[in-house]
């Protein structure tokens, strides 16, 4: 095989292309720039943690299905952990949005990564409601009855029927979330790629 | 060479100021102790709500009564499944946006029959009962016009209708076999049977709850209950929990449209309240490119309270 073929192949192109835009010191950075010094930073990050503990307490409750955390106090338990990471998560989420929004976080390129993390915002709303309704308890029961009627009013309910436990719990547990992790993990490239957004220059008018 | 003008909402200026030590795992790694702690510390202390699930059985031996006016309703078609339209069936045009018939144009891709679904295939299902038997094949028998006579009879005296000692009692004397539905279907109900019924109609395996639910909701008592529980609509009940719980408190802002006109009171207030929705998460997905939207956080200057010590040190410079 040539040099030429090998500069060809598209796995080699993938690498390149990876490389000079995340090289790895900006995906695993040492050092940041000075201003990226505030308490609103935490938010990124917490969001990030509760994701994972999001994650990692609803991995439990699959371990023993759908109706194990009713009969097993242990099972509560892992309920309650899995609740609380949502709050959590949701709680940090919405800081870390209005944050970035009164930052003008999209500022210098940065418009995909304000996108990506739109997005998530709303895949999580949606990871959330398909997990109030797989409950199998009297929330479930009330919730998915009462939504019925909003999205079936759009004609979204012929094909996702929230009175379908089945459908959700499959929605809930593997698609919604895998849509998240992998928009998470796009907004968190972007932000390593892009930089984090400097400050307004209050007294420069030059060049963009 | 063309120069771009600088465009404050939109440009940064390269940065030329310092750098500082960054430990990006380490910093992660702390809040993933810290987030799984605080967690940890709120499941202990605040655990989380369980109500066990409301039965069509619960439902029929607490409200016989309601039970068995929502049966007939079922039966009659006038309850809200039967008249719901799509995606459950056409029996209405459902809600519009504006000239969009949204729901009408997918069509009842969720087919639900009240009729057959919520009382004539459930009674079928009960084994031995030869009263029932005979009226089940006079009512297969029976035209359309003649099954709207016995209903119009039964409904008229339905609102006498009394549970006495597990029988449903209406003086409803040309009502055909309807009265041996109602009293057969509340007794089904009462032992559990209907719920079981209800879910395993097309086959042994189901996690589809479908049917039970829009039956629950056809009734009072599920209602009652979540209204107890200030978990209704008009209570802001979509972004409520049980007891003191928080619940989907992102909600708020879907939970609040419903509060105000026109919504509140509007037929179309779910399309309506979805399509606003819809159309504000677009604007928020979209804000980096909307002129005026994006230059807010410039000009209320919050940033700078954001950036504190940046700014702080840019003065003292």
């Amino acid at each position: 095989m040539s040099y030429t073929e090998i500069e060809r192949q598209w796995t080699t192109r993938l690498r390149r292309r990876f490389v000079h835009l995340l090289p790895p010191e900006k995906l695993l950075p040492d050092t940041q720039p000075t201003y990226v010094s505030s308490w609103i930073y935490v938010f990124g990050v917490t969001t990030l943690s509760a994701l994972v503990v999001v994650i990692a307490s609803g991995s439990l409750l699959a371990l023993r299905g759908p109706q194990w955390w009713h009969t097993s106090s242990v099972g509560h338990f892992v309920n309650s952990l899995h609740l609380w990471s949502v709050e959590i998560f949701f709680f940090a989420m919405v800081v870390h949005l209005w944050g970035k929004y009164f930052m003008a976080a999209w500022r210098g390129g940065r418009a995909l990564t304000w996108m990506t993390g739109v997005v998530t915002f709303l895949t999580s709303i949606a990871a959330a409601f398909t997990g109030y309704v797989s409950q199998t308890n009297f929330d479930s029961q009330w919730i998915s009855t009462q939504a019925k009627d909003g999205i079936n009013a759009t004609g979204a309910g012929a094909y996702f029927n929230v009175l379908n436990m089945g459908q959700m719990l499959m929605w809930h547990i593997l698609l919604l979330p895998l849509a998240a992790v992998v928009l998470t993990a796009l907004h968190v490239l972007l932000v390593r790629i892009k930089g984090v957004v400097p400050p307004f220059e209050e007294h420069v008018e030059v060049n963009a | 060479m063309r120069t771009k003008r600088f465009r404050p909402d939109v440009d940064v200026a390269p940065w030329k100021g310092g750098h500082s030590p960054y430990d990006i795992i380490k910093e992660g790694t702390i809040a993933l102790v810290v987030v799984g702690l605080l967690t940890l510390v709120f499941a202990v202390v605040f655990g989380s709500p369980d109500e066990p699930a409301v039965t069509i059985k619960t439902w029929s031996n607490a409200t016989p009564v309601d039970f068995a006016v929502t049966a007939l309703s079922e039966l009659n078609q006038t309850s809200g499944s039967a008249m719901y339209g799509a995606p459950y069936n056409n029996a209405s045009v459902g809600q519009k946006l504006g000239p969009l018939e949204l729901a009408k144009w997918v069509g009842a891709r969720v087919p639900v029959n009240t009729v057959r679904d919520f009382v004539i295939n459930p009674l079928k299902s009960l084994p031995d009962q030869p009263v029932l038997t005979a009226d089940l094949r006079q009512w297969s028998k029976a035209s359309a016009s003649t099954r709207a006579l016995w209903l119009k009879d039964y409904t008229k005296a339905s609102a006498n209708l009394k549970v006495v000692n597990g029988q449903v009692t209406v003086s409803a004397n040309n009502a055909g076999p309807v009265p041996v539905f109602i009293n057969d279907l509340t007794q089904m109900a009462q032992t559990g049977a209907l719920d079981q019924a209800l879910v395993t109609q097309s086959e042994f395996y189901t996690t589809n709850f479908t049917l039970p639910l829009l039956f629950l909701a056809d009734g009072s008592y599920l209602s009652n209950l979540a209204q107890h529980q200030h978990l209704s609509g008009d209570q802001w009940g979509m972004m409520n929990e049980l007891g003191n719980y928080p619940g989907q408190a992102w909600l708020w802002l879907y939970t609040f449209w419903y509060q105000i006109p026109p919504f509140n009171s509007s037929a179309n207030a779910d399309v309506l309240v979805w399509g606003l929705m819809m159309a504000l998460s677009v604007v928020l997905l979209l804000v980096p490119f909307i002129p005026g939207l994006r230059s807010i956080p410039r000009k209320t200057r919050i940033y700078r309270v954001i950036w504190r010590e940046h700014y702080q040190g840019s003065a003292e410079e």
